[in-house]
């Protein structure tokens, strides 16, 4: 009931929320809970900490851009064509990883991520280090035009608030059960007759495709898709919101999301714009060091401690 | 004797080498149908070795298992679990952040075959509520069915793990130390009810506890070093010389 309320406030903060604040800001911080929420599926509720999520965020990025910009389809089709890319890459690199766990399994992730990054430096299509510049926005269902900001923000809030609610029905789903069931004990749950390879690759699958809509979503936000969207930093980046905000909490890492992003763009203009790298780095460290629930994790256990 | 239908488990030369170290050495094991068989024997024998390799958590260097007659020598653990082989383990495995109505469920939901459903709700599994219910109440937890199971005591976290186990409606229960780490009042209640559950079903179980090994179990099999020492039941097995020179060294 209480989360129900919550969710009702939230979404109508969300309505009003670009007439108050710059829309594109509001998009990119969508976008980037997206990705975070997507990453939380395999972290949080699959136990395994990939490092190379950047691959499919980054890939999707490309692959719509060059769907809308070279192949001209409408916006709504490039960001599904991006996003199917993304899970056929999170297919292929999670039957090679999900037979590891633990470091390896970062490991994998992020050797694959690094190939992934080589190949779009190397390819011509992507632009190189300029980028795919100048993806046309386009518009939604054939006659809203995107260009406009408030237009884009409702487009895009529309796709955030689908991969969310996929999100947290696949956490309370009968496959949700199975998954914390093998994050709890993996053997047992082999012992009960579960054959937990495949129930953790289609939880990779699952937060890799979601991780590719946010990065085609970003694409046409930002009409860009660039090396910045595939390198490893943004894989470590998304770990560090998903820490921030609560792992394996739903809201949690797009709270994170929400930090991150402010701070990086408030910092960005200010003196302290050179240390973001530095300032995020002693964020990180604070986290795990004192609340490693994170922010919505530690609220959860207050709250659970005063009743 | 020689009649398979007899037996539910059979091993032929089940071996298991580590670098340079037998750990499980030519174990010839038969195990009756609807009896309870102990595995027994002093520490390093082997024991836990063989359970994991008949679940497959293990692979044998050599020889064969035959589960009521089909070899499933090759064959991978949770294929193993779906044919009715159910197993525990020695410390108490059970999933910490579900409550313990959600811990049986678990076992009871794969028949439903909507495991794989992301898109489903979990309230598609209300209907298994009454099952998992009867289940814990048949282990004296019906009253903590909402609790979460991390904060259970660790006796209750035993029973809930035969809870478990049987929703799986196994006809091969293997258990792995069941009584270990338990108070006396905890011992006398898991040796209850792993009586209460062996109706109809073959238990075979790792047990350091003589006491409930004598009072539970019709065959005992005595490894020691990786090869069987002796069987029998519990008087020809306690009688023989071999046994107690294994358990407490060479007599003076």
């Amino acid at each position: 009931m209480n989360t129900k309320i919550g969710y009702l406030i939230a979404i109508a903060l969300l309505l009003v929320a670009p007439f108050a604040i710059y829309p594109v800001f509001l998009m990119k911080l969508l976008c980037f809970a997206l990705f975070a929420s997507a990453f939380n599926l395999i972290l949080g509720y699959g136990g395994l900490l990939s490092f190379g999520h950047a691959a499919f965020f980054g890939g999707a990025a490309y692959v719509t851009g060059h769907a809308l910009k070279v192949w001209g389809l409408p916006t709504e089709l490039g960001i599904l064509v991006g996003t199917a890319i993304a899970g056929v890459l999170g297919l292929a690199i999670g039957l090679l990883a999900i037979r590891r766990q633990g470091i390896y399994f970062a490991m994998i992730t992020l050797a694959m991520a690094q190939m992934v990054y080589f190949f779009f430096i190397s390819a011509d299509f992507t632009g190189g280090e300029n980028g795919l510049q100048g993806v046309p926005r386009g518009t939604a269902l054939g006659f809203i035009d995107l260009q406009d900001n408030l237009n884009m923000y409702y487009f895009v809030l529309a796709i955030f608030a689908l991969g969310y609610f996929i999100i947290s029905r696949a956490v309370n789903s009968p496959f949700g059960q199975i998954l914390s069931a093998i994050r709890d004990n993996e053997d047992r749950a082999t012992s009960l007759g579960y054959d937990v390879d495949r129930y953790k690759l289609l939880a990779f699958v699952l937060s890799a495709t979601l991780a590719g809509l946010a990065g085609s979503t970003k694409t046409v936000v930002f009409q860009l898709a660039s090396l910045t969207d595939a390198h490893w930093h943004m894989s470590g980046e998304v770990v560090l919101m998903t820490l921030l905000g609560g792992l394996g909490t739903i809201v949690g890492p797009a709270v994170g999301a929400g930090i991150i992003v402010t701070l990086q763009n408030y910092l960005a203009s200010g003196p302290l714009g050179a240390w973001v790298p530095v300032v995020l780095g002693i964020i990180f460290v604070i986290c795990v060091l004192a609340f490693r629930r994170g922010v919505v994790g530690e609220l959860r256990e207050m709250l659970r401690k005063s009743f | 004797m020689t009649n398979t239908g007899q037996y539910i488990l059979e091993t032929d030369g089940l071996t298991k080498e580590f670098k340079g170290f037998t750990a499980v050495d030519n174990v010839d094991l038969r195990v009756q149908r609807h009896q309870i068989h102990a595995l027994i024997g002093p520490n390093g024998a082997g024991k836990t070795t063989v359970f994991n390799l008949l679940t497959k958590f293990l692979i044998p260097t050599r020889g064969s298992i035959k589960y009521n007659g089909e070899d499933i020598t090759h064959i991978k653990s949770a294929e193993i679990a779906r044919k009715g082989v159910i197993r525990s383990f020695q410390i108490s495995a059970v999933f910490p952040h579900m409550t313990a109505r959600e811990n049986v469920r678990v076992a009871l939901q794969r028949k439903l075959g909507t495991s794989f459903h992301f898109w489903r709700s979990v309230k598609s599994l209300s209907g298994l509520n009454d099952r998992a219910d009867e289940l814990l109440t048949m282990v004296g937890l019906e009253r903590f069915s909402d609790s979460q199971v991390a904060d259970m005591s660790y006796g209750r976290k035993r029973a809930l793990e035969i809870a478990t186990t049987l929703a799986m409606e196994p006809e091969l229960m293997l258990l792995d130390e069941p009584t270990q780490g338990m108070g006396r009042e905890d011992v006398e209640l898991v040796t209850e009810l792993i009586r209460k559950v062996s109706a109809n079903r073959t238990i075979l179980m790792v047990e350091h506890n003589l006491s409930v090994v004598s009072r539970l179990c019709d065959t005992i099999t005595v490894l020691q070093r990786g090869a069987v020492l002796t069987e029998g039941n519990y008087q020809e097995v306690s009688a023989d010389p071999r046994v107690k020179e294994a358990y407490m060294g060479k007599a003076a």
